[in-house]
């Protein structure tokens, strides 16, 4: 802990405990035993009912976690679905939402733009509402005859009934493609299995309902990250850009020669930040069973 | 262009909705004229235990704003300025504490407020929320940014440690303080695992809670998008007017937390 610039901090022995009690007490009890009670549990044999700490529970060391892996059945194959589901999550929601959120930022950005204030407040909203709120906003647009289908039919798109589709993009997209036919898939991969799931299984892509929580996850997110490419952006001397435009680069390699190698360590932070925030969102919408079926 | 429609669409279409009627709703759903204009759905929801929820969002919320801003500060203000043992150690560990992600903590969590003998009272909503890390880790960034020879000053007048850091820092604070007590309020306004593990009697339900139980089938039959526009307009306008005001505040709180990185 770096003391500050200018001075020392004040000797305060015991001041500075009694500042801190009323924190230590409440993440104490509240966040740091249930961070212990979890550790404990999961290398003890308790059997769900009573006190996790009383006398008939005892240590039984990684026996836990090696049966997660090892053990067939329905833990396991839930914990193997879920894994699944939550890599397609991860590399689909992550790097879309940095992308938008750098589309943005660089479009707030831009000088000419009129009611640059608006925009911004506009794109940043989602990220202040409940996440209730707009969850129910996103049923009522993927709604079997929402707005989102609605739309779609008007381009002559016949919409699918996201929230109630368990059909993988992977599949959908393979069929569409003609590798394989979706409703008969090649035995080659249904046959062979791979802890639990066939390989079919493994390769099924987020679900059609899992494309929709992640559609409203990314719109409502890239509000907070655009802030902080906008903060970068900012930083950005005038005078760099002005040379490459005497250079005489256009605005496309401005973009990729210039600003993105500036922004290079926000797009870093945006997606160490965003990748376990998303790892661990926990689908609060409405059909998990169709989403990890 | 587009992407303004993109990001206001859904709010209008929220909305406009709340005013609609149950046949409407689902015949038009991109209509942006409720026919016929109807109020319906607002005293239907009147009718549930909405507003009973509101109400205890309301004071949960109020509660923990003020306990989070005063605890907050005193933690932050020890940790940048006060020295005493053990004081690298504790801020290490906070820093180890802000890493955990809160949705693997909410049994556990639960099982502590069992343990402790409040879950389903109404401290089990407000207590545990009282003290978050990250609103130490802004209050400690920002006290070590003001110069500490004004407190020096007061200390040589004779002043104690709490009444310097009552009468004289945290009046200097009062940016960090303006954007901790938004961030809290916002924070426990939107919260919503925590009041999940927390209570079992709707009565102790918060609107984030009970809320969520519409989106589940909470409604009865038919899908009743008006009622729930209606909701979700109802609970997102407290957030807009203090995103309105206080605006710069939230921009300051985002690039607060940007900064940990």
């Amino acid at each position: 802990m770096a003391t500050n610039r200018s001075g020392d901090p004040m000797r305060a022995p015991v001041a500075g405990w009694l500042f801190v009690t009323p924190m230590i007490v409440i993440l104490g009890l509240f966040l740091i035993l249930p961070i212990v009670m979890a550790l404990w549990v999961s290398v003890s044999n308790w059997s769900g009912r009573g006190s996790p700490f009383g006398g008939s529970t005892q240590f039984v060391g990684i026996a836990n976690y090696s049966d997660l892996l090892t053990k067939p059945g329905l833990a396991r194959q839930d914990f193997m679905t879920s894994l699944r589901n939550t890599f397609f999550y991860v590399i689909g929601v992550v790097p879309l939402q940095t992308a938008l959120a750098l589309m943005l930022a660089v479009l707030v950005n831009q000088k000419f733009l009129r009611g640059r204030t608006f925009f911004r407040t506009a794109f940043y909203f989602p990220s202040v509402v409940s996440s209730v709120a707009i969850t129910l906003v996103f049923l009522f647009l993927f709604a079997g005859s929402g707005a989102v289908n609605g739309a779609l039919a008007w381009v002559g798109i016949n919409g699918p009934n996201w929230f109630a589709d368990p059909r993988g993009l992977i599949h959908l997209a393979g069929d569409w493609i003609g590798v394989w036919n979706i409703n008969d898939p090649p035995s080659v991969l249904t046959g062979t299995r791979l802890v639990n799931l066939s390989l079919w299984e493994w390769i099924k892509g987020p679900s059609v309902a899992m494309s929709a929580i992640m559609l409203q996850v990314i719109w409502t997110t890239a509000g907070t990250f655009m802030l902080m490419f906008l903060a970068a952006l900012q930083d950005l001397p005038v005078e760099v850009e002005e040379a490459a435009r005497v250079d005489g680069a256009n605005a496309r390699q401005r973009f990729w020669n210039v600003t993105i190698p500036h922004l290079r360590p926000t797009i870093m932070l945006v997606v160490t930040l965003g990748t376990p925030c998303s790892c661990s969102s926990p689908f609060s919408t409405s059909s998990p069973s169709s989403s990890s079926s | 262009m587009l992407f303004s429609v993109l990001y206001i669409f859904p709010f209008i279409i929220q909305l406009v909705t709340s005013f609609k009627t149950q046949t409407d709703a689902s015949l038009n759903p991109l209509s942006l004229a409720p026919a016929p204009f109807t109020t319906e759905a607002i005293e239907r929801l009147a009718d549930t235990k909405f507003p009973r929820w509101f109400f205890n969002s309301v004071w949960v919320s109020v509660l923990v704003t003020i306990a989070r801003v005063f605890f907050c500060s005193l933690a932050g203000y020890a940790l940048a300025r006060l020295k005493f043992r053990g004081r690298g150690a504790l801020f290490t560990a906070i820093l180890a504490v802000m890493s955990v992600p809160g949705i693997v903590l909410l049994l556990p969590k639960f099982l502590a407020l069992k343990y402790y003998g409040i879950y389903d009272t109404p401290g089990a909503l407000v207590i545990p929320l009282m003290c978050d890390a990250a609103g130490v880790f802004i209050m400690k960034q920002f006290f070590e940014s003001i110069p500490p020879s004004v407190e020096e000053a007061a200390r040589i007048d004779g002043a104690g440690t709490f009444r310097t850091f009552w009468s004289i820092v945290l009046p200097m604070a009062k940016p960090a303080l303006i954007t901790l007590t938004i961030l809290s309020f916002q924070g426990s306004w939107n919260e919503l695992g925590h009041f999940i593990i927390a209570s079992q009697n709707e009565n102790l339900y918060t609107l984030t809670r009970g809320v969520a139980g519409f989106a589940s089938g909470g409604l009865g039959s038919g899908t009743q998008f008006p009622i729930k526009m209606a909701a979700a307009l109802v609970m997102t306008i407290p957030t807009a007017i203090v995103f309105i005001i206080f605006q710069r505040f939230f921009t300051q709180g985002a690039n607060a937390g940007a900064d940990k990185g």
